[in-house]
């Protein structure tokens, strides 16, 4: 029986159990028993009782079963076979003895192996027997157990919480612990690389060319890892970014709250929505289709010369992508500051630029700077404009017409085509993509301090 | 553009005497407002005096706060709103489109039923309005128009060692005398009050009335108010108004004592609002 089935008769049978408890409960009610829980909740009680632990048992048995299976079979081989074979090997084995009992046969396979695989199938029959009986034994013991507890004071209704309680820790738990393995993944990559590469070298080279020898014999440059030229692109282009998307998202958000009327207003905000519903891709298509070819055209009329990917294209365009995400930040901000300090402004004889720039912007500025910070962090961490529209050769310049590198370029770079994962070259990605995430963290936990001390303050 | 000018330009008009000698400063004739389709305030006339305390009285949602605000037309900010009628300051309407709202808002200053100081320094706040109408440079000459307007509003003693902390960390009672001070520091003619009391404590309240019994001297004010006693205690003159009319309006010892209309008389024997 496969795992599909089964959890589909658990389900089936918790269902069974939900009506068979709720009748049973409601049975005693109509008797005239005063009871503790409404007779859903004994439903519940009693479903939960038969599904929840025969669905662990499931998981658990499913998560430990190959593990298991495999070290039995991997035992069982004779020792001509396994002596003095390394721990990479075996692996290797376990795999080929797999595609044997799957009927993937390749060449004449030795008869250990055979004999092997024979053994993992018959194991395997009695694995998912073993589970299948386990689980549906728990599954109809729950639902019992759980009937026998049935009784007008029973607190059906606490229990029932009880365990919903348990559910969202569980899966609170889980999404904490993913992204503390994503993390500790990034971290123990990237501390491969800095065994490699010095740290220092690392943060502080102004050149970057992470081209090793794939092979001992090749001629090649010993590769350079200076992170700072590919850093200052990122910084660069995210810069031409912020100088795009300040201005027109934070006058965008004057204009809509201050100014436009109610009509304007429940056009221009949708649309602005829409913007930010772009997928990025999309922006890369038109920073390379139309933003570059027009800003290389202008820069020729004007005799300048413009590298094809520049890394004014790439950061105007990601401006454009950034300015919903910070016009509804200074939306807010100042939509919150209160009506009686613009009375107070107008009552003293003060036009609406003044009010705007003496008391509403001062007063929203934390708010507005806390959705910049946010913006920028996007910035730097956006991948797929720049890798479409931004250059490949990390050049330190401030010229914005001449090509630049970013971070997230980069990583993309290193780690697609054919890659050893343990060469300088891949770990890279990784070292780079460590001191990427430590500064937009530590930009995100810089905004959202900003904005949460401006929200206290007119609550 | 000269503001000096412009400013003169609506003071030219003719002042009205009335026979107790208080010269009529805002002269308001058949006032309508409209928010929207719904009118609230029905053809509103009537005088109030110069350098005198004009109470106005009545039940919640009569319409109060409403004539209040077309006197420094703030009813402009609001879109939906619409005033139809004249009103005279010094004998020149107000509504006439060759007067700018901005700086007639500079000569008829007004206090909110709320204190709301902007979140700036208390010598900030003072000095907001000279600053944005260029009344006075930065230095010496701004440092007096803070210390005289202080000391209008009573609160210069309390306040002078510390005039570089936030306005919004006074007492609500300093920050109301804070408001008040910031409305005269523009030295406008009529000061609008909204239930300035509304939102502080009676030791408070008592130190705001005795600030009005002395800007009565240089100032015309008028107040709304639903506080009779406060009424009684600070005005001059007081008018009643009911469902957006106003219905009767004199001396507020006659109208306490002896009202005509017998709506008027429900209302300050606490019989209705
Ligand atoms: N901004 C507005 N938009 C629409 N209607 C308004 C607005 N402001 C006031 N009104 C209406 O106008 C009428 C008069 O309101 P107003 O605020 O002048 O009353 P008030 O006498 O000041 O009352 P209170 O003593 O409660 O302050 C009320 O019916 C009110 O609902
Ligand atoms: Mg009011």
């Amino acid at each position: 029986m496969s795992a599909t089935t089964l959890l589909a008769i658990v389900l089936a049978l918790s269902l069974i159990g939900y009506l068979w408890g709720r009748a049973n409960a409601g049975a005693l009610k109509r008797a005239g028993q005063g009871m503790h829980s409404i007779p859903a909740y004994h439903g519940y009680f009693v479903a939960l009782s038969c599904g929840v632990p025969a669905f662990l048992l499931v998981l658990i048995w499913l998560a430990a079963q190959n593990t298991i299976i495999d070290s039995i079979v991997l035992a069982g081989l004779p020792s001509y076979v396994t002596d003095g074979v390394e721990s990479s090997r075996m692996s290797l084995i376990a795999s080929e003895i797999k595609g044997i009992a799957g009927g993937r046969i390749f060449g004449t396979p030795d008869q250990a192996l055979i004999d092997a695989a024979e053994r993992y199938n018959a194991l395997r029959g009695i694995a998912s027997l073993g589970m299948a009986v386990c689980a549906l034994a728990l599954a109809i013991g729950g639902m019992i157990y759980a009937r026998s507890r049935l009784s007008p004071e029973f607190r059906a209704r606490n229990r029932v919480d009880n365990i919903i309680r348990w559910g969202l820790i569980v899966c609170s738990i889980l999404a904490i612990l993913t992204t503390l393995g994503i993390i500790l993944s990034l971290v123990i990559e990237s501390l491969a690389f800095f065994a490699r590469v010095p740290v220092f070298s690392f943060l502080f080279g102004l050149e970057w060319s992470p081209q090793t020898p794939m092979r001992a014999d090749q001629v090649a440059a010993a590769g350079a890892f200076g992170a700072v030229p590919v850093f200052w692109g990122t910084i660069f282009i995210s810069a031409i970014a912020m100088f795009v998307a300040l201005p027109v998202g934070l006058f965008s958000a004057i204009y809509l709250v201050e100014y436009a009327n109610h009509r304007v207003r429940s056009v221009v905000k949708p649309l602005l929505e829409i913007l930010a519903g772009i997928p990025t891709i999309v922006y890369g298509f038109f920073a390379i289709l139309t933003v570059a070819p027009m800003i290389r055209e202008f820069g020729i009329s004007m005799g300048l010369s413009v590298a094809s990917n520049s890394a004014l294209a790439a950061g105007s365009v990601m401006g454009i992508m950034l300015i919903p995400f910070i016009s509804s930040f200074a939306d807010d901000a100042i939509s919150a500051v209160p009506q009686s300090m613009r009375d107070g402004s107008y009552a003293l004889g003060a036009t609406k630029a003044e009010t705007i720039r003496q008391v509403l912007l001062p007063a929203a500025l934390p708010g507005i700077v806390g959705g910049v910070l946010l913006a920028v962090s996007r910035a730097i961490g956006e991948t797929m404009i720049v890798v479409m529209a931004a250059g490949l050769t990390a050049t330190l310049t401030a010229n914005p017409l001449e090509g630049v590198t970013t971070v997230t370029v980069q990583i993309v770079t290193l780690l697609i085509g054919d890659t050893e994962f343990d060469s300088p070259k891949t770990l890279a990605a990784f070292g780079l993509g460590l001191v990427l995430f430590i500064s937009t963290l530590a930009l995100n936990i810089v905004a959202l301090q900003v904005v949460k001390r401006y929200r206290e303050r007119y609550e | 553009m000269d503001k000096t000018a412009e400013t003169t330009g609506v003071l030219s008009g003719a002042a009205a005497t009335r026979t107790d000698g208080h010269e009529i400063k805002v002269a308001a004739s058949n006032v309508s407002v409209f928010y929207g389709e719904k009118q609230a305030l029905f053809d509103v006339t009537i005088d109030i005096p110069g350098r005198q305390v004009m109470a106005f009285i009545g039940p919640s949602g009569c319409g109060k706060s409403t004539f209040l605000r077309c006197i420094n037309r703030m009813n402009d900010t609001i879109d939906i709103c619409s005033v139809t009628g004249t009103i005279e300051i010094d004998g020149a309407n107000i509504y006439d489109p060759k007067i700018d709202p901005v700086l007639l808002r500079a000569r008829v200053g007004m206090v909110f039923q709320k204190p709301n100081p902007f979140p700036k320094s208390i010598y900030d706040n003072i000095c907001y309005g000279p600053r944005i109408h260029g009344k006075a440079r930065a230095g010496s000459e701004m440092d007096e128009i803070v210390e005289v307007s202080l000391k209008r509003a009573g609160l210069w003693n309390e306040v002078k060692d510390r005039l570089k902390e936030p306005g919004t960390g006074l007492s609500g009672g300093q920050q109301q005398r804070l408001c008040i001070a910031r409305a005269i520091a523009v030295n406008p003619e009529v000061i609008l009050m909204d239930e300035p009391c509304s939102a502080l404590d009676p030791i408070a309240t008592a130190r705001i009335e005795e600030l009005i019994d002395e800007l009565r001297e240089r100032y015309t004010i008028v107040i709304v108010t639903h506080s009779m006693q406060q009424a009684a205690r600070v005005s001059q003159r007081a008018a009643f108004f009911h469902l957006g009319r106003l219905v009767e309006e004199g001396e507020t010892d006659l109208i306490f004592t002896n009202p005509s209309d017998q709506r008027t008389q429900d209302y300050i024997t606490g019989r209705f609002g």
